[in-house]
């Protein structure tokens, strides 16, 4: 074994990790947030749909579910345009999948957190008047963001790992930015003695910020 | 339709070679993971310690990246093992730490009371683990194992990245001929579709299974 370290081109380039890492923050934010519309829209409609509507929802979360993320980047980003889709950008496109992907895994959890809410702070919302809308909006919905949160938020730590697959369509984040350093430099062992601990201390941080947040919203069982 | 029939058999050899590599890795891993999930709950410190490092390092890390550093940087340090083992240590690696979080959930949700029961009829270490503990794990470990299967039948799609010619990296090498994206796109998603939802069955039939145990 005779490598020898050098970690000058890992700095000299470090613009490309470090806007790499903001934008793959950016990426999984607005995933998870178009996921939660996603999600949440298709909880509600399913649990007041009946069953053809309900099966539809399941046949896309199954789908999603259990096909490779990889291939779905591939799919929106190579196959709809070539049937006539509309033609995304790159960093367009895997935000699009990658909300697909995370509204598939986010209905399941937004179904369970609704039927968590408790019936009797609904019938209690009935009790003082409120209207159907109302009590979703007012009771339903802000009970069930504070059922759901732990949840919610490992699938938004999920997610930004998940961000790394957008280099394969060239999209400037994190791992794409080492992979363009090794490939210019060829300094494999160092650009990812650095990448890897990023992703490890994001990670963690945002753990920990997100447990700290449940904290503050915590549900008091009685 | 016409291509994508004729595709099929190019297909089927990729696929061949996903369901190896699939299986490969949920044999090590089950195998590493249990050992490294019972070394978690049940080993001292100076044992405990370095598995816990080394599974949130594995896990906090995105699976691309591990394999790309295995693949890359061994070489880089000496070690020539080819392409096909080195992207197999990397996905072996990131799901047995996975195995290991599960099999460590598994056993510590087996009430004290047991152990200090088997304890009490004097069983040693070995046969506790044995006659009482593993086989009362088992079904809390077998439901959640089943999704880490499916996870490494998803995530072994990732090893085409590095020149493993599977089913992901089939479907690319036929595009690549015909420039027909969607239809192969649509045919690869349905075989992933069809193996992992055969999984996911099977994981939620156990649950069922088991549901009705109490403790």
């Amino acid at each position: 074994m005779n490598y020898h370290l050098n970690f000058h081109f890992v700095w000299h380039y470090f613009g490309r990790l470090e806007w790499g890492l903001v934008l793959s923050l950016e990426l999984a934010v607005l995933g998870v947030l178009a996921g939660t519309v996603i999600g949440l829209t298709l909880a509600l409609v399913a649990t007041a749909s009946g069953r053809v509507v309900r099966t539809i929802i399941a046949a896309y979360v199954e789908f999603i579910r259990n096909v490779p993320l990889l291939l779905l980047v591939y799919l929106v980003f190579y196959g709809v345009p070539s049937v006539g889709g509309f033609a995304y950008s790159p960093t367009t496109s895997f935000i699009i999948t990658l909300a697909v992907y995370a509204g598939a895994y986010l209905v399941e959890v937004f179904r369970a957190g609704l039927l968590a809410v408790p019936r009797g702070l609904i019938d209690a919302g009935r009790a003082i008047g409120l209207t159907p809308a109302q009590r979703v909006v007012w009771v339903t919905l802000p009970t069930m963001f504070r059922i759901v949160l732990p949840s919610l938020g490992n699938a938004f730590i999920s997610l930004f790992k998940d961000t790394s697959l957008a280099s394969v369509i060239a999209v400037p984040e994190l791992a794409y930015g080492a992979n363009w350093i090794y490939t210019n430099t060829f300094r494999i062992i160092e650009v990812y003695a650095v990448v890897t601990p990023m992703y490890l201390v994001t990670g963690a941080l945002l753990l920990l910020g997100l447990r700290l947040l449940e904290r503050r919203f915590a549900v008091r069982r009685a | 339709m016409r291509l994508m029939l004729t595709s099929l058999p190019f297909l089927w050899q990729g696929l061949l070679v996903t369901l190896e590599v699939s299986g490969i890795v949920v044999v090590v891993s089950l195998v590493l993971g249990v050992v490294l999930g019972t070394g978690l709950t049940y080993g001292p410190r100076i044992v405990a310690w370095p598995i816990r490092v080394y599974s949130d390092i594995v896990r906090g890390t995105p699976l691309l990246v591990l394999i790309f550093f295995v693949y890359y940087g061994l070489p880089a340090v000496g070690v020539k093992i080819g392409n096909f083992w080195a992207a197999l240590a990397a996905l072996a690696a990131f799901e047995t730490a996975h195995v290991a979080e599960t099999a460590r959930g598994a056993l510590q949700s087996i009430h004290l009371g047991q152990t200090e029961a088997a304890k009490a009829i004097g069983l040693t270490f070995e046969q506790r683990m044995l006659y009482v503990i593993f086989p009362q794990a088992l079904r809390r470990f077998l439901p959640p194992w089943v999704n880490t299967v499916v996870e490494t039948v998803k995530g072994s799609a990732l090893v085409s990245l590095v020149g493993i010619v599977d089913l992901m990296f089939s479907i690319q090498q036929v595009i690549g001929r015909t420039f027909r994206p969607m239809p192969l796109y649509v045919l690869g998603a349905l075989m992933y579709f069809v193996i992992n939802y055969a999984l996911s069955l099977s994981a939620r039939r156990l649950e069922a299974r088991f549901a009705y145990v109490r403790e």
